[in-house]
């Protein structure tokens, strides 16, 4: 049985479960031992981060301490504490990617946002994080955007890049002009 | 009868059971492996890899600790080789470990120093990176100080599996693993409860006791204050093992006479506000049981710690609790209003401090308005063992020389009722003592209860008084006390007869004998040690019921009236509320 037909089968069985988001994944993951990773997978893939009140409530319902989840959520580089931004830029450091290039096109989105690795623009929009593999060398170098995979990248073009974004103006001028209003 | 294991540890053949570390084999054998994250009380981690051996046969290093020993085993504890890889984990270690041993209050008595010295260690090539992380004061009862953490895990271990309470754990991954309060908050606003089994545990000054002696000794030089103190029950079985006396030895009037000679003016005991509560707490019982006054089970309410989690995990159990204060609380408002008022002293001048095994006691003293209902703070300061051990060091008394004392009766003097609170299952039997007194008016025929004694995680038992019997449960380390609440909540929801009528909870394994702020290196062995020198006292004394206690009957024929009267109820009893498990 694969690892998908179980967690259908949870899914089915929780169709009337209350409203709140998290009572329904604390519902769909708390009988299945070990899967605390999984439901706070879920969680910051809605939400783009697990803020620390929604990691108390989905403690709450599934049953496990604060600890615990505070433990699992810093072990791992993935999860993250605080707001993001709105768009998360993940450009791939693996191996294809690093060797066509992808740290110049890392610098130059670093210099087109005015941020470094790991940062976030002070108005929220963006968050430029390295990632390892993606998993489409094939594409490389890659980034991706929200989870949408912008593959085979001019790693001399940032610009290019946030401009198929849809947001072709650095963030610190965004943030000045918004300023201004 | 499973096989036994035959192996051979530097030559020295060993024959133990399936399942023994090869730590506890080379014990059989009388080799010592160095260790430094293992305690005795818990599971074996593996997290520091000092206790390495060989084992010859492979070749391969192994952590001795958590690795059983196997039939045929050849194993090499001390080749130059070992002792090479050992050293290197030990410079690794005390490279990210302040060199602040001098002002350290684990100086002398810290396990990494002890290992250090042992290993001989001199200088390292390494640079030292000691990471930059914050003191935790928040609590003012234990102090986390990260950058001495040697990430054993123990404190970890001891909070979220011993004692339920989760409020510890660590953080980030690698070189940047770090101890803090769950959710990265300070420790105050955390479910911590104080209990102070992570300082108790810890093998460096990473958690230690929030230290008020300086405050002490600053009161006991101000002319203006009137000075007075008292000692918990576990701590006068437990301070001798800070000047070589034996596990156990009983010191009460050493204790007496070093605490006069450091400038307090009246030196009470705990013990007599033990046999109050007993009082009032027996009285409690025989209203709630024959008259229907309230709840049963009834649930004691001494441990400070026990209470916190109580209030923060379980709010459904408050109309269970007791509303008797705990004993040092007692003596705490007597000595600002009964005492004050007998030696005509003003009570604002009266400084209470009070000596416990405890760091949630430190807490407790101001943890709602009841425990100021003398019009100011009851106790004032309080004191753990270790805090108590360095003053009487500090002082220039010889404590091994000094002769013995006796205390300030008025509320010094005491039952072995009152004694035994400091150890699991002290203060269930103390309170059948009284209450078979109460209920049939004579007592019990024998006023040794032992069901109630030993280190089982969790003691039942029941008794027969009057033709009524009565189920009692006893209950220590927190974890415990899970299963005991769980079946009182069953038996309620199903309208089922109570399993119990009377539970005692202790947060600390083994009682206050087992206390969080007891001398280090705490075992089950220390534990019931110190538990014997306390039931030694009990069974030799003149007195072993609270209510025959002349000093307690003195005290309300002139000043409380009646047991249970309004100016005991003012000055003894406290309540209880749900509090929120995280303040943020």
């Amino acid at each position: 049985m694969s690892e998908d037909s179980v967690v259908e089968d949870i899914e089915s069985e929780v169709e009337e479960a209350p409203e709140d988001e998290i009572i329904v994944l604390a519902q769909k993951w708390k009988r299945k031992r070990g899967s605390l990773i999984m439901a706070l997978h879920e969680l910051q893939g809605r939400l783009g981060y697990v803020p620390r009140e929604s990691a108390m409530k989905l403690g709450r319902e599934m049953g496990v301490p604060l600890a615990n989840i505070y433990e699992v959520l810093t072990f791992y580089n993935y999860f993250k504490l605080e707001s993001p931004g709105k768009y998360i830029i993940s450009v791939c450091t693996g191996t294809a990617c690093h060797i066509k290039g992808s740290p110049k096109l890392l610098h130059g989105i670093e210099d087109e946002l005015g941020i470094k690795e790991g940062e976030s623009t002070p108005d929220g929009e963006y968050h430029l994080q390295g990632v390892r593999c993606l998993g489409c060398c094939g594409l490389a170098p890659l980034a991706s955007v929200n989870g949408k995979v912008y593959g085979k990248q001019d790693v001399t073009n940032a610009h290019g890049l946030l401009e198929q974004v849809g947001h072709d103006q650095p963030m610190h001028v965004a943030a000045e002009a918004a300023d201004a209003e | 009868m499973t096989d036994m294991i035959n192996a051979t540890i530097n030559g020295v053949p060993v024959e133990v059971a399936p399942g023994t570390t090869i730590l506890d084999a080379a014990r059989k054998a009388h080799v010592k492996i160095p260790t430094l994250c293992k305690h005795p009380d818990l599971e074996a981690t593996g997290a520091c890899g000092i206790c390495i051996v060989k084992v010859n046969n492979t070749g391969k290093m192994l952590r001795s600790c958590c690795t059983p020993i196997d039939d045929g085993m050849d194993i090499l504890t001390e080749t130059p080789e070992i002792v090479e890889v050992r050293r290197g984990v030990l410079e690794l270690t005390l490279s990210r470990h302040p060199n602040e041993c001098l002002t350290c209050l684990r100086n002398q008595n810290c396990e990494l120093q002890a290992l250090a010295a042992d290993f001989g260690m001199t200088g390292s090539e390494l640079p030292s990176v000691v990471p930059d992380l914050p003191l935790d004061t928040s609590t003012r009862s234990i102090v986390l100080d990260p950058r001495k953490c040697v990430l054993c895990g123990r404190c970890i271990t001891v909070c979220q599996q011993h004692q339920n309470v989760w409020a510890l754990s660590f953080l980030n991954r690698g070189f940047k693993t770090r101890i803090a309060a769950a959710g990265d908050i300070p420790l105050a606003d955390s479910p911590c409860v104080r209990c102070g089994q992570c300082s108790a545990h810890c093998p460096t000054g990473a958690i230690v006791e929030y230290d008020e002696t300086v405050d002490v000794w600053n009161r006991l030089q101000d002319p203006d204050a009137y000075c007075v103190v008292q000692i918990a029950p576990a701590v006068r079985v437990a301070v001798g093992e800070a000047f070589g006396f034996p596990m156990g030895a009983n010191l009460t009037g050493k204790i007496y006479a070093s605490l006069r000679r450091m400038g307090f003016k009246a030196v009470f005991d705990t013990n007599f506000g033990a046999d109050l509560t007993i009082i009032e707490e027996a009285a409690e019982f025989k209203s709630r049981l024959l008259e229907g006054t309230g709840a049963l089970p009834l649930i004691t309410s001494c441990c400070p710690g026990w209470v916190d989690f109580m209030e923060k995990f379980h709010g459904d159990m408050i109309d269970h609790f007791s509303s008797c204060k705990s004993p040092h609380e007692m003596v705490g408002v007597l000595s600002k209003t009964y005492y004050a008022e007998k030696m005509g002293i003003d009570p604002a001048r009266i400084f209470v401090v009070s000596v416990m095994p405890c760091t949630a006691k430190k807490s407790e003293i101001i943890r709602s308005k009841e425990m100021s209902s003398s019009g100011y703070q009851d106790v004032d300061v309080s004191l753990t063992t270790r805090e108590f051990a360095r003053m009487i060091k500090q002082s220039g008394i010889d404590f091994v020389g000094i002769p013995e004392e006796q205390p300030d009766h008025m509320l010094g003097a005491y039952t072995g009722a009152g004694t035994i609170f400091g150890a699991t299952g002290g203060v269930m039997e103390a309170a059948l003592r009284t209450a078979h007194y109460y209920v049939t008016g004579e007592d019990a025929p024998r006023v040794d209860f032992e069901m109630t004694r030993g280190l089982k995680g969790v003691k039942e038992g029941k008794l027969t008084v009057a033709g009524k019997e009565i189920r009692v449960a006893v209950a220590h380390g927190l974890a415990n006390v899970e299963q005991v609440l769980e079946k009182v909540r069953t038996a309620r929801e199903a309208g089922e007869e109570l399993p119990y009528h009377f539970i005692e909870v202790m947060a600390c394994a083994g009682g206050c004998v087992g206390g969080g702020g007891q001398p280090y290196g705490a075992t089950n062995e220390l534990r019931t040690k110190r538990a014997a020198g306390l039931y030694q006292e009990d069974q030799a004394g003149l007195w072993r019921c609270s209510h025959h206690n002349p000093y307690i009957k003195e005290l309300y024929a002139d000043f409380l009236g009646d047991i249970g009267s309004h100016k005991a109820h003012d000055l003894l009893h406290t309540g209880y509320q749900v509090l929120p498990e995280y303040k943020r």
